[in-house]
C-alpha cells in the first residue's frame, strides 16, 4: 500500500554522497555562525524540533508508518527530565539519559500495539495512544497538571559546565541535535534502513523474503520515539518547562506538518521543516487561533500540490537524495 | 437503593449519560466507517463536520430564527453540501495517491475550521436550547429521565439502524456494496460511481452533522466540541473494526455504557477507559471485534 508514498518521495539510491556532505557542513555552518545574528533560544527550540521531527521522518519517510501520536515522546520524555532535574536533583546528562530511556521503553509499549495494524488504522491507533499519555499527564499529580513543571534547573553538565550559560546550553543542544540527526542517518543507511525501505515499498514481498517485518517496525517505532524522546528532554532543559503542549495531539499534528513542508523520506526536510514552521509560529504568534488556520492551510497546499516538500523539490531538481 | 454501594440514582444516571455518549459515538463512527468503505480514507475532519452541524442548528435558530427540528433537516444538507465541495474539489484528486495522504487533507481541513470558529467565537460555548417539545422530563420511579435525553438515544438508532437498513437491505445500498468491493466492475456495469463516491462522502459528513445538532442542546456549542471527541471515535472504530454497519452501532453504544459505568466506579479512568479497551483488544484480536484482517 506504501508503494505510492514513495513517488512523492525524493530519490533515493546509494550513488552520490557528495550533496549530502555539502548540505550537512553548509546546516552546521548554519547552526555553529546563527548565533551571531539570531537569539539563540529561538535557535534551540529550531534544533529541538528538527530532531523531533527527524526522528518522526525515520518512522514515516523510511518505514512507511505515518504516526499520529510523536507527542507522546516529546511529552513524556519532557516531563520525565523535568521531574528528575528539579525534583531528584539529577545532572543534565543523566536527566537527558533517564528520559530517553522512558521515552523508548513508551515506545516499545505502544509499538507493540500499533504494529498490529497497518496503514489508516495504524494512525489512529498511535494518535488514541498518545490521548491516553495525554489524559494520564493531565491527572498524574507529578506533572503539575495545567502548570507543568516550571523553573527546570538546567544544572551543570557532567558536574562541571554551568548550563545556565547561554553559550554553553547552546553548544550543548548543538552536539544533542548533531549526535541525533548522524544517528538517523547511519540507521536510514545501514542494512537495516534498507530492509526498513524494502518493508515501506512492498510488505508482503519483504516478508516472502524471510524478513520477520513486525520486528523491523517495532524497531523503527523504537528507535523513532527514542530519539523524539531524546528532543523532548532537551526541549524541557532549554525552555526550564515541561508542559501538556508537548504530550496533545496538536503537537502531534505539528511535527506531521514539518516533516511534509520539509520533505517526507529526505534527510535535511525535517530539519527546514521545522525551521520554517516554527519560524512562522514566531511571527504569526500574536495572531492566535490564525496561527491554527495557517498550518491546516499549509497541510492542505502541501498535501494537494507540494506532496515532495521543499528539500524533496530541490532534490528532484538536482537528481540526488539529501 | 444501593448497587454495589453506589446510589441507583447515580449509577443510572451515569449510564443514562453513557448512552447518550454512545448515541454520538455510534452515529460518528457509523459516518466514519461508511465513509471509509467507499473512499479508503479516513475523515479526520469528521468531529470538525459535527461541530460545524452544531454551530449550523445555532446559526438557524439566532439568525434566522428557525427552530431545532428544521435544523435537524437544514444542517445535515448545508454540512453536506460543503463536504460534496470539499470531495469534489480536493479528495477527488488523491484517490491515486497513498491513503494516508487522505487522512493528511482532511487533518488540514479540521485545523483551518476549527481556527476560524474559535476566531469568531473564542473557546467558550453558545447555550442552545432544548426545544419546547422536549422539554422537562419523566420519573421512571428509579431514576428521572430527560425527555430530550431519551429522544436523542431513539433518535440515534433510529438513524443508525436505518443507515444498516439502507446500506445491508437495498439496492443503492447494494450498488454502494458493490462499488467498495471492486469501483472497477461496478463502473462498467453503468453505474457513476465517482458521483456515488461524492454523494457517499457528502452523507457521512451530513451524518456527523445532525450527530452535531443532536448534541448541541446536551453539551453547548463551541468550536472544540469535536476535536477531542473524534479522538475517542477513532479509538471506538479501532475496536470495532469498520468492516461491519452494525458493529459500529454496538460498538458505539457499548463503549459509551462503558465510559458511564467507569465515571461510576473509578471515575480517574473514565477518560482513558476507552483507549485501553482498545489496547486490549489489539492484543486479543487485532482486526477489531467485527472487523476482518484484510
Amino acid at each position: 500500500m506504501s508503494a505510492s508514498v514513495s513517488h512523492a518521495l525524493a530519490v533515493h539510491g546509494s550513488g552520490d554522497a557528495r550533496p549530502l556532505r555539502i548540505a550537512f557542513g553548509v546546516m552546521l555552518a548554519f547552526f555553529v555562525l546563527a548565533p551571531a545574528v539570531i537569539y539563540p533560544v529561538f535557535l534551540m527550540k529550531v534544533m529541538c524540533f528538527a530532531l523531533f521531527a527527524c526522528a518522526f521522518n525515520l518512522l514515516i519517510g523510511f518505514g512507511g508508518l505515518l504516526s499520529f501520536g510523536h507527542a507522546m515522546f516529546l511529552g513524556t520524555a519532557g516531563y520525565v527530565a523535568a521531574y528528575s532535574a528539579k525534583s531528584w536533583g539529577v545532572s543534565p546528562e543523566i536527566a537527558i539519559l533517564l528520559a530517553t530511556a522512558a521515552a523508548a521503553l513508551l515506545g516499545w509499549v505502544a509499538g507493540l500495539l500499533a504494529i498490529r495494524r497497518q496503514g489508516i488504522y495504524f494512525s489512529m491507533i498511535t494518535l488514541a495512544l498518545a490521548q491516553m499519555v495525554f489524559f494520564f499527564y493531565l491527572q498524574a499529580p507529578f506533572t503539575g497538571g495545567e502548570d507543568g513543571i516550571q523553573a527546570v534547573p538546567r544544572g551543570r553538565l557532567l558536574g562541571l559546565v554551568d548550563l545556565s550559560d547561554m553559550a554553553a546550553m547552546y553548544v550543548f543542544v548543538t552536539a544533542i541535535f548533531v549526535f541525533g540527526f548522524l544517528a538517523i542517518y547511519r540507521i536510514v543507511h545501514s542494512p537495516f534502513g534498507q530492509i526498513l525501505k524494502a518493508i515501506r515499498e512492498n510488505e508482503p514481498r519483504a516478508i516472502s523474503l524471510g524478513y520477520d517485518t513486525d520486528r523491523y517496525k517495532l524497531m523503527a517505532f523504537v528507535l523513532s520515539g527514542t530519539i523524539a524522546g531524546m528532543a523532548g528532554a532537551t526541549k524541557s532543559l532549554v525552555f526550564q518547562l515541561a508542559s501538556l503542549t508537548d504530550a496533545h495531539w496538536s503537537m502531534s499534528g505539528e511535527v506531521v506538518l514539518m516533516t511534509l513542508v520539509g520533505g517526507l523520506g529526505t534527510i535535511f526536510g525535517p530539519v527546514v521543516g521545522a525551521a520554517i514552521i516554527i519560524t512562522m509560529q514566531n511571527y504569526l504568534a500574536q495572531l492566535g487561533a490564525w496561527v491554527t488556520v495557517v498550518q491546516g492551510v499549509i497541510f492542505v497546499v502541501c498535501v494537494l500540490a507540494f506532496r515532495r516538500g521543499v528539500v524533496g523539490e530541490i532534490a528532484n531538481l538536482i537528481r540526488k537524495p539529501l | 437503593m444501593e448497587i454495589f454501594g453506589v446510589p441507583t440514582q447515580a449509577l443510572f444516571g451515569q449510564l443514562l449519560i453513557g448512552l447518550i455518549n454512545g448515541s454520538f459515538y455510534a452515529l460518528l463512527s457509523l459516518g466514519l466507517a461508511v465513509i471509509f468503505g467507499l473512499l479508503n480514507i479516513i475523515n479526520f475532519s469528521h468531529g470538525a463536520q459535527y461541530m460545524m452541524g452544531a454551530f449550523c442548528g445555532y446559526f438557524l435558530l439566532t439568525k434566522l430564527g428557525m427552530g431545532y427540528w428544521w435544523s435537524l433537516l437544514l444542517a445535515p444538507i448545508a454540512v453536506g453540501a460543503t463536504g460534496v465541495v470539499v470531495e469534489r474539489l480536493m479528495l477527488s484528486r488523491l484517490y491515486k495517491l497513498d491513503h494516508l495522504y487522505g487522512l493528511l487533507l482532511t487533518f488540514g481541513l479540521a485545523l483551518i475550521i476549527q481556527g476560524l470558529f474559535r476566531n469568531e467565537f473564542g473557546s467558550s460555548g453558545q447555550p442552545y436550547p432544548i426545544p419546547p417539545e422536549l422539554s422537562g422530563g419523566r420519573n421512571l420511579g428509579f431514576m428521572f429521565l430527560p425527555n430530550y435525553r431519551a429522544w436523542v438515544i431513539v433518535a440515534s438508532l433510529i438513524v443508525c439502524l436505518g443507515t444498516w437498513y439502507m446500506i445491508e437491505r437495498t439496492k443503492l445500498g447494494g450498488y454502494l456494496r458493490a462499488a467498495t468491493e471492486n469501483p472497477s466492475l461496478v463502473q462498467a456495469f453503468g453505474i457513476n460511481v465517482p458521483r456515488m463516491i461524492t454523494l457517499t462522502y457528502g452523507f457521512g459528513v451530513g451524518l456527523a452533522a445532525l450527530g452535531g445538532v443532536m448534541a448541541a442542546p446536551i453539551y453547548q456549542v463551541s468550536p472544540q466540541m469535536g476535536s477531542d471527541l473524534i479522538i475517542v471515535v477513532f479509538a471506538v472504530v479501532v475496536i470495532g473494526g469498520m468492516g461491519s454497519i452494525l458493529g459500529s452501532i454496538v460498538t458505539g453504544f457499548g463503549l459509551g455504557l462503558v465510559e458511564g459505568l467507569t465515571k461510576v466506579f473509578y471515575p480517574e479512568a473514565s477518560n482513558t477507559v476507552i483507549f485501553v479497551i482498545m489496547a486490549l483488544v489489539l492484543l486479543v484480536k487485532p482486526a477489531g471485534l467485527f472487523g476482518t484482517q484484510k
